[in-house]
């Protein structure tokens, strides 16, 4: 069927902003260096002009893929309908490579990207990791290391904010019954930016690299190579997806919930989904701002972290930590959220203390703005902010304690199944515990002065990273499989997927934090043979290809599966959320055609005679069509 | 009861709140980056100010000031369908504004003793009046394109979104100036 319709590739709005985005840099650096020579100065000077010119880029990208086409419409006053219907010369794949204001479209456009980006930062990672499986530098260079170490970081964070992007565009309508989000084009517009953005992160590796790793602090990073500032600018334009994102799920939220379904009778996911929304909102100005000011500082030699001209370095921790601090909630909500969506599903049993969980996330991201300092023990701020900060940090074990006490009450005497996004949130459960449980000794004053900077810190926040986003992102994919693609994932490749990766995990991380304790430090290339770190980075590297290659059977049977799958039915898992009692493929408006009520509480799995929610009569109707 | 519930979601009064929600929410996002630079202000200041003219920063607050007040004249005169009173409003406005980005860009720049390189003030003085100019002129745009579709009489009485949204995003404009101009002009000693 597709052979009969040609595609013409000029059509794909991904393709046209590529090229408007090439086209767009060029001219822009011909601008800039036009207005450099009016200025009376020399029009050549790389940093100026790359900047300026790929800014325009990531503008005419957007122009390119059409995310401003309505409102520039808005703007001459002219109106436009509410939905666009796909081109219909194009085949049914291709709406995803082009604007779509759906936002189920937006939010697989959001987790192919996702794990396209976690793929191509596991790749760094396996590059630097080959070369320290053992002491002495083989095979890299110390400035492409640097600067892999660094990618490897924030290509992570963009492919986690991303997962998240998928998981809240995707789920959050669906589960309150919203036919859309609340601005369909503002969606689009904050999924379409990360793909300039990305670019540049990227294109920073033929730049000259960085060498800061992700947190690019000055004075380093305000004298390192011209990759630094395109680095500065991508997560500057990311930044502003999350931005934009945070306040569509917000809006959505409190204005589009189907009748009857209050706050507490949401399904959980919402409520986390809603907590990292507000951090997004809000803290991501802070990342803005401090590499904005790194960025001026670089072009117009402005002083603001610049000791010999009225700055200090430590405001820049400060600003960096009040967002990446916080950020760090960003990623974990959602998935600790989604164990507690899927955990009922999997125990037939009710989430226990439903209330308590809901707020332990709005706890979590308002406690998690008062704990930034706890990043600067070491960085030579001032002293007496040390101790306040490490208790606001213990602060935040309580309301994740909470959690993990529902978690147990949910499963406590439950008639538990196995299949394989049950599997990967339990080993969420596990490895969150790993990644918890080694916190308290980092936020501790005494003990982080020698554990700061070390594997150990690595170890820790990678545990909270696989346990708080992986496990339960590669749970939610698994588990929404058959309603995203009406076919179901093989089951065998799954498990291999879950039993490679999860023994394989804590290899590296309890690797990671044992060579940590006695003192390997964080993001060097090379260590001394005599400190007998051979054996276990070997081990970690093993490990992490391990990781590597799950991730490959992953891939594998999403691929197989998408193509060759066993039909799935409407309801596989026999949830009592929304979404599974919507036919699949779910209709272009959701709930459009099947309006619902919300009469019960949405967790009371087992409960005889329960109900959550009752299609109305007209809906039933059409369905039986 | 539930269909009809639906149907309100579809109006333009619901549809209304939602927006208003959204942009006061994306307001609340834009005044973490201009705390953030008020905070970066006093940390590397402390109670001292850059030397500036007194005399021009008095004049464009107030031109900024009052131009809140046209824009105010402006919104209210098309919630009563006034037509004329409205463009008159949203063009005085307009011209306020651009006085005032003429004013801190056009004079205030090049009358300072000191450039962006110089030192914590000369940085920050030129951060914060930049990235808040940057801001009024996306406000002046936004007006330009409400006088022109007010012109092509696109507002009612009953819809007029844009004009609403044009406005609070201009008075937001104006309160982030109410906290620049004390931290830029008026508090602490001058320096430099």
């Amino acid at each position: 069927m597709d052979e009969k319709k040609k595609v013409n590739f000029l059509k794909l709005g991904l393709v046209r902003g590529i090229i408007f985005q090439v086209v767009g840099s060029i001219v822009g650096m011909g601008i800039v260096m036009l207005i450099r020579l009016l200025m009376g100065l020399p029009a050549w000077n790389a940093e100026p002009v790359w900047v300026g010119g790929t800014f325009v880029g990531v503008i005419t990208f957007l122009i390119g893929v059409g995310a401003f086409s309505d409102w520039f419409k808005w703007a001459k006053g002219e109106k436009t309908s509410d939905h666009h219907e796909a081109d219909p010369s194009l085949p049914g794949w291709a709406k995803y490579y082009s604007i779509s204001l759906d936002h189920k479209v937006i939010g697989i456009q959001y987790g192919v990207t996702s794990i396209l980006t976690l793929g191509l930062a596991g790749t760094f990672a396996m590059i630097f990791r080959t070369e320290l499986a053992a002491s002495k530098l083989q095979y890299i260079d110390l400035g492409t290391f640097n600067s892999l170490i660094g990618l490897h970081g924030i290509v992570m964070i963009a492919a986690i904010l991303l997962g998240i992007g998928a998981m809240s565009n995707y789920l959050v309508p669906l589960m309150i019954g919203a036919s859309d989000m609340a601005f369909p084009r503002l969606n689009a517009f904050a999924y379409w930016i990360n793909v300039p953005g990305a670019l540049l992160v990227v294109s920073s590796l033929f730049l000259g690299g960085f060498d800061t790793g992700w947190t690019a602090y000055p004075p380093l990073s305000a004298r390192a190579p011209l990759g630094m500032q395109m680095f500065f600018l991508g997560v500057y334009v990311i930044g502003l997806s999350s931005i934009l994102g945070s306040l569509n799920i917000i809006v959505t939220t409190i204005r589009m919930r189907a009748p009857g379904m209050n706050y507490f009778r949401m399904p959980i996911f919402v409520w986390a989904a809603v907590a990292t929304s507000i951090i997004g909102l809000t803290a991501t100005q802070f990342i803005a701002l401090s590499f904005q000011m790194v960025m001026f500082q670089r072009l117009l030699g402005m002083g603001f972290f610049d000791p010999t001209n009225g700055g200090n370095v430590v405001l820049f921790q400060h600003l960096f930590w009040f967002y990446s601090h916080p950020a760090v909630y960003v990623f974990i909500l959602p998935g600790l959220g989604m164990i507690s969506e899927l955990l009922p599903v999997f125990a037939r049993k009710p989430l226990f203390g439903y209330k308590w969980i809901a707020l332990s996330s709005m706890a979590i991201a308002l406690v998690g703005f008062f704990v930034w300092a706890h990043h600067m023990f070491t960085a030579g701020m001032e002293e007496y902010l040390r101790v306040p900060f490490m208790y606001s940090t213990m602060l935040v074990a309580v309301p994740t304690g909470v959690k993990f006490f529902s978690w147990v009450g949910t499963l406590w005497r439950g008639k538990i199944s196995f299949p394989t996004p049950m599997l990967f949130t339990l080993g969420a459960v596990s490895i969150f515990l790993l990644g918890g449980l080694t916190g308290p000794p980092n936020a501790t004053v005494a003990t982080d002065l020698h554990l700061h900077d070390t594997y150990w810190i690595v170890g820790h926040f990678h545990a909270t990273m696989f346990g708080g986003f992986i496990f339960p992102f590669f749970a939610a994919l698994y588990y929404w499989f058959p309603k995203m693609t009406g076919r179901m994932y093989n089951e065998k490749l799954g498990k291999w997927h879950f039993w490679l990766m999860y023994p394989a995990f804590y290899v590296q991380s309890l690797g990671q934090m044992r060579i940590g304790l006695l003192g390997m430090r964080r993001r060097i290339a090379d260590y001394d043979p005599a400190l007998n770190f051979d054996f276990s980075h070997l081990l970690i590297t093993i490990a992490g290809f391990v990781i590597f290659a799950s991730v490959v059977i992953f891939l594998v049977n999403v691929w197989m599966s998408v193509k060759r799958g066993e039909k799935a039915g409407t309801n596989p898992w026999n949830s009592r959320s929304p979404e599974w009692q919507l036919p699949t493929p779910i209709p272009e408006h959701n709930y459009a055609d099947h309006p619902f009520e919300v009469v019960g509480e949405p967790y009371d799995y087992g409960l005889e005679g329960s109900t959550y929610i009752k299609m109305s009569a007209a809906s039933k109707a059409s369905a039986a069509d | 009861m539930a269909t009809s519930t639906l149907d309100n979601r579809t109006s333009y009064k619901y549809k209304l709140g939602t927006n208003r929600l959204g942009l006061w929410l994306f307001l609340l996002s834009d005044a973490f980056f201009f705390a953030g630079l008020l905070i970066s202000r006093f940390y590397l200041m402390g109670f001292t100010r850059p030397h500036l003219d007194q005399t021009l920063g008095l004049i464009v607050t107030s031109v900024l000031l009052i131009s809140s007040f046209y824009m105010n004249r402006a919104e209210t005169a098309m919630a009563h369908g006034d037509q004329k009173t409205f463009l008159r409003g949203t063009l005085i406005t307009l011209v306020l504004g651009v006085i005032f980005l003429v004013g801190v860009v056009g004079v205030e720049w090049q009358l300072a003793p000191f450039g962006p390189g110089d030192g914590a003030h000369g940085a920050l003085f030129y951060m914060m009046t930049g990235m808040h100019a940057f801001h009024v002129l996306t406000g002046v745009i936004f007006l330009v394109i409400v006088y022109r579709n007010g012109r092509k009489e696109l507002y009612t009485a009953e819809k007029h979104w844009g004009v609403e949204a044009c406005a609070t995003y201009w008075h937001f404009i104006d309160v982030v100036w109410i906290f620049y101009y004390p931290a830029l002009y008026l508090i602490g000693t001058v320096v430099g």
